[in-house]
């Protein structure tokens, strides 16, 4: 591939880099990346990717675009209100890099489409706002040896990981072997996000999306990063595969995909150290 | 641009420079940085291992940043001269992109 004088100027900051050049460059827009969700962590992650230059990315969502979502969700215009989430992400996209190609799914992600959908992608990010998502996206990726890049926030929380099991390392489920029971970890709907804390982990993701297209820097992968606002402090925790994890420990139980039923609830005692409840 | 270079450096390029065998050619007049190092690292990476390039640039400060920004990316700077009154040439070898 020929780099045009116009994308030699829009991707020139990116392309001196070391580690990147032309051929870094060119990876980039040979990449397809899968975004699950097109709200508070999807948008602000599709933004960098597409300006970035990845070739092609994947966005599922099923919702519409609704008012109190235009504080985080930053794909999406005030003009865009009850327009699926995945048109208003996917004009967004276009608009900045018309270079992108943007494959949307606008459908209720479920084990009877998944695989089919993650078929064609390199890399899997997940934002959903759910943990039945959540753990069927993990246990996707697992069987389809794709590469995850997971990240929750809730409140002023927000945590960032790097699944590839298919490498050696952990999956989700080695660290949560089960969605918690229903109403046990109170949603961003019950218990509020700081708009910004989706932000800063929805470009965490496409910061370790970007490392993982290009190989460069340190994988994520193994390591857990917890993340809170108010006193603006990271912590870093190992991340080690459980041998007794239920998808890729040594004895598995989970052989298929799960669809989990959704929990509602609005108690909200669990903080998000302990649980995994995730963003939108 | 066109400093005063003592005589026996000035002919010790000139004689690497006609030894050396240029594979390809790359005018960068009119163009500035960081478009000339980065469109030089492109021809780069686009030739084979050993193989050398030369760059033609007009832009003052592309004659110190090239040179400086390719070798630090590891290729070798094999010579800078100007070759008239306003144009540079820069003679690099390629090497593994690192």
């Amino acid at each position: 591939m020929k780099f045009s004088e116009e994308q030699i100027h829009r991707y020139s900051r990116q392309m001196i880099l070391p580690g990147i050049g032309g051929k870094g460059q060119r990876k980039l827009s040979e990449a397809k990346v899968f975004i699950m969700g097109a709200g508070g962590l999807g948008s602000p992650a599709a933004l960098y990717l597409a300006a970035a230059g990845v070739g092609t990315i994947g966005l599922a969502d099923s919702d519409h675009v609704e008012i109190h979502n235009l504080r985080r969700q930053i794909l999406h215009r005030t003009c865009d209100i009850g327009l699926p989430k995945v048109e208003s992400g996917k004009r967004t996209l276009e608009s900045l890099n018309p270079e992108v190609k943007v494959q949307i799914y606008w459908e209720r992600v479920t084990s009877a489409n998944i695989q089919r959908i993650i078929e064609d992608y390199d890399l899997v990010l997940d934002g959903s706002d759910n943990f039945p998502t959540r753990f069927l996206v993990n246990d996707a990726c697992y069987f389809g040896r794709k590469t995850l890049i997971s990240g929750a926030i809730l409140r002023y929380d927000g945590q960032l990981s790097t699944f590839k099991p298919h490498a050696g390392g952990p999956c989700y489920r080695c660290l949560f072997p089960e969605p918690p029971p229903p109403g046990l970890v109170p949603s961003c709907q019950e218990a509020g996000v700081l708009g910004a804390v989706a932000g800063i982990i929805g470009l965490f993701q496409a910061n370790e999306a970007l490392k993982e297209i290009l190989g460069i820097g340190q994988s994520m992968a193994g390591r857990f990063l917890l993340f809170n606002a108010l006193d603006l402090a990271f912590q870093e925790m190992k991340n080690t595969k459980n041998p007794d994890c239920p998808l890729c420990g040594e004895n598995p139980t989970i052989k298929e995909l799960i669809d989990y039923t959704q929990s509602c609830s609005t108690r909200d005692t669990v903080p998000l150290q302990t649980s995994t409840r995730t963003s939108d | 641009m066109n400093t005063v270079l003592d005589k026996d450096v000035l002919e010790e390029s000139e004689r690497k420079f006609r030894a050396q065998e240029v594979d390809k050619e790359l005018n960068l007049k009119g163009k500035v940085c960081p478009y000339t190092f980065i469109e030089s690292m492109l021809a780069l990476e686009d030739m084979e291992i050993g193989d050398v390039l030369r760059v033609i640039v007009d832009y003052p400060p592309a004659v110190c940043d090239v040179p400086k920004s390719l070798k630090n990316e590891g290729y070798e700077i094999l010579d800078v001269r100007p070759v008239n009154e306003t144009d540079w040439a820069i003679l690099v070898k390629n090497t593994e992109f690192k």
